[in-house]
């Protein structure tokens, strides 16, 4: 029986899955050749670095379970000192470059998705109230907003980072890094969704809508977050995704230009930045596998966000 | 177009002010200036001494101005970690950074421009291919990869150029320039490609797209219809109206240049003011990651005036 056969009330009652299934999301979805690879390369990386203790040989991060002896054995050799098999080769002090790439790679996706978060909830908050406050507060945000878009996000970024470094003792520098970089990284990127939101809360609080249900009684407040903000959503997805692959990367030259993660709890960044050391000396796998790995995450982020983006465009369908 | 001029330049002088703003407000909050410049050993009579010489009991406006006015007269206080005048390490770095930002804006300018004319008028060709998926690949890759990429290939495989500093620089007054030595030129070649990669497949999109745009406009049909010739009209009429969302473009973009900078600069271990800024970062020298964003936010406020004035030259209508 087809679709369209079925009764109403049998339609509502399938699953959001099949539901979504057949959106015409959906079905540009299943169209997509792009679009299914890169979400399935960005899942199974996903899964990897959430399980990675289950499928990596070794927690790189344990001295105790590096033998220094197996220093810079080549990919697909045994360790001289533990006879352990390394696929992708290991570093200097003997660490399997497969699990340091997967311990690494969950560091850099967390400091990604925690300052896309950081920044999403930050300019969504601040482009509403623009946009449906007005007035002084709207030209104070968006001066703002203009003023820092202006500057490159990694130069805001460190800049963030040098003052928090400057404002907390240096003792806990280390455990802070993680918080540090994911509002460093978040800072500077909000401008962009206030600028959005502000722009679709412009247009939407002069609909009927918005009109009803303040004449009910409702304060500013509800109004933004119950009623205008699910109606400027849509965008905020596409930006957050494009973004998301944005973060990784930032977060990645940060940790290379040696502010950012530390090599005791390393991201992708941090394995390149140790990776270089050794471009010289011919021990090329430190740095080729980190940097394939980089890449490879930000392009299927960055692929997905494309498709996202063109999907969800009403021009294009 | 004077009104307009003003009103860029009124703009640029705002954002000086807003960035003096927090580069004041870093001096002031983060970290102690009274314990970073008094020694170990002083007593709370010379600090507070100290605090009232450097008068940091004044209102905070008051403060905030003599700021300006010492930022203004090139006074950037003292290092706290080379202890030496902020002033003196930023001229002594100044040439090195300039040098490449300019050689690497004219290379990705030429060079983009050319690609792009050429992809826009071959549309088929295996160059023009070849060209979209060199741009593809220059907008995916981060910075430090590609630079990282030129060294493997150029430095460590072929060992035709150096892979870090600027070689041998000759002194011209206070300025230092590479560009005559032998050692210097060579040293310039690869951060210049690493730091042009980015704006050059920019600018060969965007010359591309809008070739393909102003080639279909009537203006460009008629001339065909009039006899001239297929080269002048695709330089003379097309080019000159496809430059103007380029300089506004390129202009805009300027403030990526100053960031890619900062990376390349580390790559390559150049002398530039890019690795002194993240250097001061890592250590937390307040006075100079202050003078270094003074450095910036001037350079935009010109930039941005400058690309105005530009945009004028270009497009007569603008100037009534």
């Amino acid at each position: 029986m087809s679709v369209l056969a079925q009764p109403p009330a049998a339609q509502a009652h399938r699953g959001l899955l099949a539901r979504a299934w057949d959106s015409d999301i959906g079905y540009s979805f299943r169209t997509s050749p792009v679009a299914i690879g890169a979400a399935a390369i960005t899942l199974v990386i996903v899964l990897a670095t959430v399980f990675a203790e289950f499928i990596t040989p070794q927690n790189p991060f344990d001295a105790a379970a590096l033998n220094l002896m197996d220093g810079f054995t080549p990919p697909g050799e045994a360790g001289a000192g533990s006879g352990m098999y390394f696929g992708l080769g290991a570093d200097s002090q003997g660490r399997d470059m497969y699990s340091a790439i997967l311990y690494g790679s969950r560091v850099s996706l967390l400091i990604g998705t925690a300052s896309v978060i950081f920044s999403l909830v930050l300019g969504v908050s601040l482009g509403l109230i623009a946009g449906y406050i007005g007035g002084r507060i709207e030209a104070l945000i968006m001066r703002i907003a203009d003023i820092q878009l202006s500057f490159p996000a990694i130069l805001v970024a460190l800049l963030v980072f040098g003052i928090a470094r400057g404002l907390i003792h240096p003792s806990l520098h280390e455990q802070m890094t993680f918080a540090v970089m994911t509002i460093a990284i978040g800072l500077s990127n909000w401008a962009q969704y206030a600028r959005t939101v502000r722009a679709s809360t412009l247009v939407e609080k002069r609909k009927e809508y918005v009109d009803a249900a303040r004449v009910i009684g409702l304060r500013a407040f509800p109004v933004m977050i119950k009623h205008v903000l699910p109606n400027v959503a849509g965008p905020i997805l596409v930006i957050a995704t494009i973004n998301l692959a944005l973060a990784v990367l930032e977060e990645a030259t940060l940790s290379f230009l040696g502010v950012g993660m530390p090599p005791t709890q390393p991201s992708l960044g941090t394995l390149i930045r140790i990776g270089q050391q050794f471009l010289f000396s011919g021990e090329w796998w430190i740095l080729l596998f980190p940097s394939l790995a980089l890449v490879t995450i930000a392009l299927s982020i960055n692929l997905f966000g494309d498709w996202l983006r063109d999907a969800l465009n009403p021009k294009l369908r | 177009m004077i009104a307009h001029l003003l009103r860029s330049l009124l703009q640029g002088i705002l954002v000086i002010l807003a960035v003096g703003l927090i580069a004041f407000s870093m001096f002031r909050f983060v970290g102690d200036p009274i314990a970073s410049l008094a020694g170990q050993e002083s007593t709370d009579a010379d600090r507070a001494e100290l605090t009232e010489r450097l008068g940091l009991n004044d209102p905070f406006p008051v403060q905030f101005g003599r700021f300006l006015a010492h930022a203004a007269s090139g006074d950037f206080g003292i290092s706290y970690r080379q202890a030496r005048p902020v002033a003196d390490l930023l001229a002594e770095r100044l040439p090195a950074t300039l040098e490449l930002a300019v050689l690497s804006a004219l290379f990705a300018f030429v060079v983009g421009i050319a690609l792009g004319v050429y992809a826009a008028i071959n549309r088929r060709g295996v160059i023009a291919n070849g060209v979209m998926v060199l741009s593809l690949i220059g907008v995916s890759l981060p910075t430090f990869l590609i630079g990282i990429g030129l060294i493997y290939l150029f430095a460590v495989e072929l060992r035709w150029l150096p892979s870090f500093g600027r070689g041998d620089v000759v002194h011209i007054g206070w300025w230092t320039t590479g560009l005559l030595t032998d050692t210097g030129r060579k040293s310039l070649v690869l951060p210049v490609l690493t730091l042009g990669f980015f704006q050059l497949t920019l600018i060969m999109r965007l010359v591309r797209a809008e070739m393909l745009e102003t080639m279909r406009t009537d203006y460009v049909r008629f001339a065909r219809a009039r006899g001239i010739p297929e080269r002048r009209i695709q330089f003379r009429h097309a080019l000159r109206n496809t430059m103007v969302p380029v300089v506004t473009i390129v202009g805009l973009q300027l403030g990526s240049v100053i960031a890619f900078a900062i990376v390349t600069e580390t790559v390559f271990q150049w002398p530039g003011l890019g690795a002194l800024f993240v250097n001061a970062v890592q250590f937390v020298d307040i006075p100079v990651m202050a003078a270094y964003l003074m450095f910036v936010a001037f350079v935009f406020a010109a930039v941005n005036f400058l690309t105005d004035f530009v945009y004028l030259l270009i497009d007569p209508r603008l100037r009534h």
